[in-house]
């Protein structure tokens, strides 16, 4: 099927260097000139980064401000940014794809050979998933959450920055892929028995299990740290049904990250017990059974799919209200909602192999299951609409990004639920149909919702707003780009046009594919408008600047303090009555307390996170070239120095009220200002 | 819906916590506090820690019978041996809830003597699981030879690498007592390592009955 070049080159002995393990200079792209070029181009582009970061002696301020800091703040920009790095590695992945595909399909060959192009599939979709759409996500729940709840930080900020660290551990791990050995071909979720030694014998796929497998593990743990954090820290008087509803969809995502993120684990660690250790859980033969890993990597990947589309749910509901100078309409129906569609997630993971053969009865259920989920997502689309509804509607940024969500993801859900139909899937599976459907939900969904609130956010996390400008350039390039890329993929799928193919026979595709190229060229032109907007604000942030803390008019607890907020959120804890905390205090002309400040218990920064994601990055390397005595070596490090910081009892500290005072007094000294004005 | 009514009119609605010992003050409420977050996130790591085992035992239940051509259950297992390392399993358990006992009473001999037997029944536990392992691969029924026998090494050996790990915290528990004694965070390390053990004795229940038990009798 693909990897002619380097099928024989099994784990077994005679090709292990007891000191370099399976690594040898044939592993570095010499003999691919795409992957050199980029390879060179990144060399050079790290140097330049390294070299200026030097020049301006900005390791030490990077690695005591940022690397080691236990700031929820700090964890979630890292997120972002991280997310953001990524999405342009993604994004090139897809453009590759695209144009790869509009010449393949008009006569020529194309640039890609179907073993690379096997490999660029794979890793947009494992990046977009695992490294873009996640990171973006944590990043907001990070960021916002503990805001919104009144709290200082999160229950566990050692273990908050740690989760940040392994997650950048996997990024590393698929990064390093792309120039040392190749990346897996078995698609994003690595089916067996393709993804078994006997059919893909390289270590694309060992790149694959160890970096999800680290960064699986950062997950569950942030998945618990948040949910334990909204369980026991919020603000007094904040009931359930008070929290805004953003920190409910977080609840519901961590609900969901700690109920399934084990069983990808459980299902990586056999498939990798399977290539490393020669075990028959997925193979053909000795009684494995393949289809079993179908159905369990599907568990965790139906699920998955709500863990990325309830933050955004949840950030939507935060900006319809705020933008429409409303209360959200139906507030408890969006919870239940909410917790409806955490539940039905876990229970319709088989429409995704419908064609499977399990039965008449068994894709019923499941069919209707899937059909079921359209009815919450319903009434939270009722809910918006309403909301918006005699409201005064300002179409800032964010509001657009809104706007073309509700219609895109409406129509991405319909396609979904004639997805659902068994019969119909027996037809669609498999086909670019299946692939519009689901770029559809997700970069409308998605996507959107991630653009949305970093508009609506960012003067919050950083003082100032983005210029709107730029904002709705990369919003009308993103949306018209997004039509012209996956409206094609639909009627192609419809003509029956399986997905991941690198050569076409026939012509008459031509054309979709150059107007999906089309698409992706607007949508490129969408994330490059998206960086001019955030370098032109920068450089415009004085006039753009937010001394309020509250530029929308927000309605939600995060906007009651400073932009950017001091390291400790809140000099006194919120006290909460009502749902949409901050509209209550305005509504009733709250005065900001400015004396009697007292110290405030937080805890210090640390770089056992990054020693320890680094040692086990590390770990992967060594475990995916063999290299055995590096991996023993790097996991005992690990294991001895996460040992020892349990030994470490100096983990917090009281900030002094005087330094609180200090602070607080510039920020009164601020609002008079910005009231003057 | 509104919490407004539920406010007296005259009084002016507070919006701060001004003056919160549990929020603000070091007298170690703070720490009362956090503390039942420690422990609420240890729960849910243990839960999640059970949906491994979970996958772990849906896939002995999918493959255990796919013996191909190879040894089946009643041909392997000794139910004699195992009923000891189980009955040394369960023993571990009862010792660690004496430690607990003791350490309710402040003792912190008491406390370290039961954690050390306890420790004692979980190496003895471990050398009975090696033991039985070391005489399968010897028997030629090693993890490669078929699926029943894959799921099996690996639900029962994810057991004892939880068992070991477990030893090992255990040992390292051991230290931080001799330490620093019975203090707040120790105390809680020992509760959260109880929840550990005993967990682990529950997972071994049902590795127990539907891999030891089942497979013999069937």
């Amino acid at each position: 099927m693909a990897s002619q070049a380097h099928h024989g080159t099994s784990a077994s002995a005679p090709d292990v260097h007891p000191f370099w393990g399976k690594l040898s200079w044939d592993a570095f792209p010499f003999h691919e000139p795409i992957v050199l070029i980029t390879f060179i181009g990144v060399v050079l582009g790290g140097l330049a980064l390294v070299g200026a970061l030097t020049y301006f002696r900005l390791w030490g301020y990077l690695w005591k401000n940022w690397f080691t800091s236990i700031d929820h703040k700090k964890i979630g920009i890292m997120y972002m940014i991280l997310g953001l790095v990524m999405l342009l590695r993604g994004f090139a992945d897809a453009l590759l794809m695209r144009g790869h595909q509009a010449i393949a399909a008009s006569g020529g060959e194309g640039y890609l050979n179907a073993h690379h192009y096997d490999q660029i599939f794979t890793a947009h979709g494992v990046i977009m998933i695992f490294f873009v759409a996640m990171p973006f996500v944590t990043g907001f729940m990070n960021y916002v959450m503990p805001l919104q709840i009144g709290a200082r930080d999160v229950a566990f900020p050692f273990l908050n920055n740690f989760s940040f660290w392994l997650t950048v551990s996997g990024a590393i791990l698929v990064m390093v892929s792309l120039f040392v050995g190749e990346f897996s071909t078995a698609g994003w979720l690595a089916y067996a028995p393709f993804s078994g030694l006997e059919f893909s014998p390289s270590v694309g796929m060992d790149y694959y299990l160890w970096a999800l497998n680290i960064a699986g593990i950062g997950t569950t743990l942030s998945g618990i740290n948040l949910v334990v954090t909204i369980v026991k820290m919020r603000a007094p008087g904040m009931d359930y049904m008070k929290m805004p509803i953003f920190v409910w969809t977080t609840l519901c995502t961590n609900v969901l990250i700690v109920a399934t993120f084990p069983v990808l684990a459980a299902t990586l660690a056999l498939l990798t017990a399977d290539r490393y250790l020669g075990t028959h859980f997925f193979t053909n033969d000795l009684g494995g059974s393949p289809m079993m890993y179908v159905n369990l990597i599907w568990i965790w990947g139906h699920p998955e799919v709500y863990i990325l589309v309830l933050p955004v749910f949840g950030i939507f509901s935060e900006i319809v209200p705020t933008f429409t100078g409303k209360r959200l309409f139906g507030y408890a129906s969006m919870v239940y909602a909410t917790c409806v569609i955490m539940v039905l997630s876990y229970i319709v993971w088989l429409h995704h192999f419908f064609t499977m053969g399990a039965g008449a009865n068994v894709n019923a259920f499941f069919g209707i299951t899937t059909m079921i989920i359209s009815i919450p997502t319903g009434a939270k689309m009722f809910n918006w609409l309403f909301t918006m509804y005699k409201g005064r509607v300002r179409f800032d940024v964010p509001m657009l990004w809104v706007m073309g969500f509700m219609i895109t993801f409406v129509i991405g859900g319909m396609t979904g639920v004639l997805l659902a139909v068994p019969p119909a899937d027996y037809v669609l599976h498999n086909s670019l149909f299946l692939i519009a459907h689901f770029h559809n939900v997700i970069i409308g969904g998605v996507v959107f919702g991630i653009f949305a609130g970093i508009v609506y956010w960012w003067p919050k996390a950083f003082g100032f707003s983005l210029d709107p400008f730029w904002g709705k350039v990369s919003f009308w390039c993103w949306i018209i780009g997004f039509y012209l890329a996956f409206m094609p993929l639909y009627v192609l799928g419809l003509m029956g046009v399986t997905r991941r193919l690198s050569q076409f026979e026939d012509t008459f595709y031509s054309i979709y594919f150059i107007v999906a190229l089309v698409g992706a060229l607007f949508i490129a032109a969408g994330i490059g408008a998206f960086i001019v907007q955030i370098v032109v604000s920068i450089m415009r942030r004085k006039e753009l600047a937010d001394e309020t803390g509250d530029p929308w008019g927000g309605r939600t607890l995060e906007w009651a303090t400073s932009s950017p907020p001091p390291y400790y959120n809140f000099a006194f804890s919120p006290k909460v009555h009502e749902i949409d905390a901050f509209t209550h205090m305005k509504r009733e002309g709250y005065t900001r307390p400015t004396d009697g400040f007292m110290p405030i218990h937080m805890p210090h920064y640390t770089a056992t996170g990054v020693v320890l994601a680094g040692l086990l990055t590390v770990m992967g390397f060594a475990l995916i070239w063999h290299i055995w005595w590096l991996a023993a070596a790097s996991f005992a490090a690990a294991l001895i120095y996460g040992i020892g910081h349990t030994f470490n009892y100096n983990r917090d500290y009281y900030v002094p009220a005087a330094e609180v005072r200090e602070i607080e007094n510039l920020r009164t000294q601020q609002l008079a200002k910005a009231a003057e004005q | 819906m509104t919490a407004m009514t539920d406010t007296t009119v005259k009084e002016p609605v507070e919006f701060f916590v001004l003056d919160d010992p549990h929020h603000h003050d070091g007298d170690g409420h703070e720490e009362h506090h956090h503390e039942t977050g420690t422990m609420l996130g240890f729960w849910i790591y243990l839960m999640s820690d059970c949906l491994i085992f979970g996958i772990l035992f849906a896939t002995y239940a999918v493959l255990g019978q796919n013996y191909a051509a190879g040894p089946a259950p009643s041909d392997l297992f000794e139910l004699d041996m195992i009923l000891i390392s189980t009955f040394m399993l369960l023993f571990s358990s009862i010792t660690y809830g004496f430690a607990v006992l003791r350490m309710d009473h402040n003792d912190l001999k008491g406390t370290v003597l039961w954690l050390m037997i306890t420790g004692g029944f979980g190496l003895a536990f471990l050398y009975l699981e090696y033991a039985e392992f070391s005489h399968l691969i010897h028997l030629g029924a090693t993890p490669q030879a078929s699926a029943f026998l894959s799921s099996f090494f690996f639900l029962v050996g994810t057991h004892g690498m939880h068992v070991l790990g477990g030893s090992i915290w255990l040992v390292v528990l051991l230290i931080q007592l001799s330490q620093r004694g019975l203090t707040h965070e120790n105390k809680r390390r020992v509760m959260c390592l109880s929840l550990f053990w005993h967990f682990l004795d529950l997972i071994w229940i049902g590795v127990f009955s539907l891999v030891y038990l089942t497979g013999v009798l069937l």
